[in-house]
């Protein structure tokens, strides 16, 4: 990756490479597929049957009158659906027996040749329950509160250094404060959706030279190949973990999902309805089947962000120097599947002290499964945390600036390793002089113009590196100077087609336009989930190594036709180093002072994530996830009625995101860096960071504006109004 | 029940025979095969279902199909010049980097052309100053030659000047959960200014 004559394109503002497809409406999402020309006949269409109690068993299930209805194909329920070979995940054994977990499980489906038909005769179902009490409540004192083996994906549960509790009583200033976060649901603008197809004999997919000998001897009365078109973050781990489900090896499951409309974690990993839109195909061998979970189903099925309690302690001497944090977490999962969302492992690198301490305590309780949503853990720890060190700020006298400053540790306090880069308190300066913090009244409730009150407010932020080892990449040259590369990676809106086309330019030294990037498809070489923030990185890598191996392979003039694969290594440094990313965000409120209604006119961010990539599409990456972190401090609650198990507000008129009128001045810079420590790119990710501490930010300024310390997100009105 | 009707979908003629239930979202996706328009709600919330309808931006989640017999029905793919060039307002987008996913683009594109069209012709919006101090609140619809205010002295009918918060306050209709509003209003406030509608 040498400079040479030629510009590099990593760094290049080249524009989105799948824009012209995306603003003509011509790139094909999950529902859109198969496109024209398949040769499966009409689609069958699904309407799934939902449980509307939140524990205990279905006694009875009458289907009836649904199946009389003209065009009704079948009625799927526990009794009738096909066996699953393992049922070992409870989120996707669905109608595997009569249990119900949580209000809105699948209790069946209908198939039929309309979505109409198929919606009005579910109606026509009618279910007996033989209902349980449940318990949907997390309460900080949960008599069911355990601790679970490890916290999301594999951090140790508990940390306990020095003596927290005498180190507290001993500090001269103290924040002992309890921070509540709610429910959160992703809602990616696409619903999840799954189109499935068991392949008959007779019915051969077009150009699939993979399986089809895999069909050879079989009956067409016995489907052995299976497509999905799944809305996923990963159509690799789709096949990985459903392939066993249905007594398929990988090469029988095909999943394709070449655009996704959005996923922030929801489309990471497959939910029920992946499993239940193959076993309506299941019935019906040869066709395509459509299920489209609906955004209120959404709010029961495809994941959601736990609701969390923190109790975060920060003890200091007068200097505001750390001697004590201690941040201990109580959330929730279900009882179906754990999920244990790593709230406080954000606190456990952030500031140093002798004496330290984090817990993560759970709930199992009958709700649906949680899951990922964009930066789990990270975004609602770093809020309580960045919250408390504001507080700390305050009752120390000091600037929250330069509490963070002297507070900001040379090596990793929990590994006691080197960072491979801390940039956090040059992020905290240079945000500081393009936001005007320096005009900031540290005085609370000083600033006041006509009927708004106005606050500034900062806090940190902070994201790891993750490098998920296992991608394989491919390289062909095409001819003609046209390069293909290709790997079962995905695009969820983040840019990794148009970066990933730069990468490889640049290891095949070619300009960025002869290259084609190919995404989306288990026919396409393995490539991990898009999570974590680590795309670029894993997959940016893995393509870096097969153009090397291609040009070891075939030298610099290769034939057409030509090809190499290849996957990276993690880099040895990783290990050595403890790499982080961290930011700064910066926030002015302007709060209504008899409505209390909040406005954020200016919000501004300041990274330290490696090397850029592409600014054009990192930029829409930091600015969309302030957008988010703004929409989780201003709007985001889904309000579970513990009488019914249910989401009530579960559509967009009742939950609430960020439209165009609340994003206002949203403002995003980035060091300019390449870390040697991570990958070939030297960039360590930068999808998730832009969430984590802007809600802080943002709460920290309205007690700037107001005097009051919101401790509940989201900050809604009525909390002012006391 | 089925019914007989016509669409004039991006310029073809489609006759269609289709059940009454069916929304005019769910015939251009399902059996025409038109799937530029976002199913996102289907509860007329998000704003991915945008089409122009008969010249005027309208959720077509929330209208059946058999309601809009004849009607001319402009999705995104329908856009283009005859020589294939993009609308202005998608080649805005693109400069701009307004879109992430996508999902939400074709409406968000719909719905931009058909705001720039009711500014155009003097439709008022919440944020529209002269209705503020009037005291008004109707809202986008009250349209050209809509009654006055009280005073009698709202103009209805000169274009509105499409400042950034009229943008942000007509495009709220339509969701971006990637959160890409503040590329949307930078793409949008060039076409505002200078006066390109559709």
């Amino acid at each position: 990756m040498t400079a040479g004559t030629r510009p590099l394109a990593i760094g290049a503002a080249l524009p989105r490479v799948d824009g012209p497809e995306k603003v003509t409406g011509s790139a094909r999402y999950a529902y859109e597929q198969p496109p024209p020309g398949h040769p499966y006949g009409e689609p069958v269409y699904v309407h799934p049957l939902q449980a509307d109690i939140a524990r205990g068993r279905v006694d009875a299930i009458d289907t009836e009158r649904a199946n009389a209805v003209e065009g009704v194909l079948a009625v799927l329920t526990h009794r009738s659906a096909a066996r699953l070979a393992d049922t070992g995940d409870r989120e996707l054994a669905v109608l595997q027996s009569d249990r119900v977990a949580f209000r809105g499980q699948f209790i069946g489906a209908v198939l039929a040749d309309t979505p109409e038909t198929a919606r009005h005769a579910a109606a026509l179902v009618s279910v007996d329950y033989a209902q349980e009490p449940h318990d949907t409540e997390l309460l900080a004192d949960h008599p069911g509160l355990y601790a679970p083996e490890h916290v999301n994906p594999s951090f140790e549960t508990d940390t306990d250094e020095g003596d927290v509790d005498k180190a507290m009583a001993a500090a001269m200033v103290k924040v002992d404060r309890t921070y509540t976060t709610p429910m959160e649901h992703n809602n990616p603008m696409e619903p999840h959706t799954t189109v499935a197809v068991w392949h008959t004999s007779d019915d051969e997919a077009p150009d699939d030279e993979a399986s089809a000998g895999s069909v050879a001897g079989a009956s067409p009365e016995a489907p052995v190949r299976l497509t999905l078109y799944a809305s996923t973050q990963g159509a690799h781990s789709v096949r990985k973990t459903l392939a066993p489900m249905f007594g398929l090896v990988p090469d029988q499951l095909r999943v394709v999902s070449p655009h996704v409309g959005g996923g922030f974690g929801s489309k990471g990993m497959p939910h029920a309805h992946d499993v239940l839109a193959a076993l309506c195909a299941r019935a019906v061998p040869g066709r395509i089947v459509k299920l489209a979970v609906t955004r209120q189903q959404m709010f029961s099925l495809t994941g959601h962000r736990t609701p969390t309690i923190q109790r975060v302690r920060l003890g200091a001497d007068v200097a505001g120097r750390l001697d004590a944090v201690a941040h201990e977490v109580v959330e929730r999962t279900s009882t179906v599947k754990e999920f244990a969302e790593q709230t406080a492992c954000g606190t456990r690198m952030m500031y140093a002290a002798p004496h330290r301490r984090t817990t993560h305590r759970l709930a199992a309780l009958d709700v649906p499964v949680p899951s990922w949503m964009r930066a789990p853990g990270e975004a609602p720890g770093i809020f309580a945390l960045e919250v408390a060190m504001d507080e700390l700020a305050e009752a120390a006298g000091l600037d929250p600036i330069e509490l963070r400053v002297r507070n900001d540790p040379s090596a990793d306090p929990e590994t006691g390793k080197p960072w491979s880069g801390r940039h956090l308190v040059r992020c905290l300066a240079e945000g500081a002089r393009h936001f005007g913090w320096q005009h900031r009244n540290p005085a609370p409730g000083a600033r006041r113009e006509g009927d708004e009150l106005v606050g500034l407010g900062v806090a940190a932020s902070t994201y790891p590196y993750y490098a998920p080892q296992g991608s394989r990449a491919r390289v062909r040259y095409d001819g003609e100077g046209h390069w293909n590369v290709a790997i079962g990676a995905a695009d969820i809106g983040t840019g990794s087609r148009t970066v990933l086309t730069q990468i490889a330019a640049d290891a095949l030294e070619c300009p960025a336009a002869s290259v084609t990037v190919e995404l989306g498809d288990t026919r396409l070489p393995m490539a991990t989930v898009a999570g974590g923030s680590a795309g670029t990185a894993a997959w940016g890598a893995t393509v870096v190594a097969a153009a090397h191996a291609f040009r070891a392979a075939h030298g610099e003039r290769p034939q057409p036709g030509a090809e190499a694969h290849g996957g990276a290594e993690a880099h040895p440094d990783t290990k050595r180093f403890a790499v982080h990313s961290f930011g700064a965000q910066f926030a002015e409120v302007r709060v209504d002072a008899d409505t209390g209604e909040i406005r954020v006119p200016r919000l501004l961010g300041v990274f330290s994530v490696g090397r850029i990539i592409n600014p054009v599409t990192a930029r829409s990456q930091f600015i969309g996830g302030m957008t988010m972190g703004l929409s989780m401090a201003l709007h985001e609650h889904s309000v579970l009625d513990h009488r019914t198990g249910h989401v009530v507000n579960h559509d967009f008129a009742g939950y609430h995101i960020a439209t165009h009128a609340d994003a206002l001045g949203i403002e995003a810079h980035w060091l300019d860096e390449d870390d040697p420590h991570t990958n070939p790119m030297g960039a360590r990710g930068i999808g998730e960071i832009g969430i984590v501490g802007c809600p802080a930010a943002i709460v920290n300024a309205v007690h700037n504006a107001t005097g009051l310390r919101v401790r509940d997100l989201p900050i809604t009105p009525d909390k002012l109004l006391h | 029940m089925d019914a007989r009707i016509t669409l004039h979908v991006d310029g073809d003629e489609r006759p269609l025979t289709l059940d009454t239930r069916v929304t005019l979202l769910d015939a251009l996706r399902d059996r025409l095969s038109v799937t530029a328009p976002k199913k996102g709600c289907d509860h007329g919330q998000c704003g991915a279902c945008t089409v122009l309808l008969d010249g005027r931006r309208t959720l077509s989640c929330l209208t059946f199909a058999v309601a809009q017999d004849g009607a001319e029905v402009v999705t995104a793919a329908g856009l283009a010049s005859y020589d294939g060039e993009p609308h202005p307002v998608q080649r805005a987008f693109l400069e701009n980097d307004a879109l992430q996913c996508g999902y939400c683009t074709p409406g968000q594109i719909c719905s931009a052309i058909g705001m720039l069209a009711e500014a155009a012709s003097g439709h008022p919006s919440h944020a529209t100053p002269e209705l503020a101090d009037a005291g008004g609140r109707d809202g986008p619809g009250g349209g050209p030659g809509a009654p006055g205010g009280p005073d009698g002295a709202r103009r209805t009918t000169a274009p509105v000047v499409l400042d950034d918060a009229e943008i942000r306050e007509r495009m709220s209709g339509n969701l971006c959960r990637c959160g890409a509003y503040v590329n949307i209003l930078a793409a949008l406030r060039d076409h505002g200014a200078t006066g390109v509608t559709a």
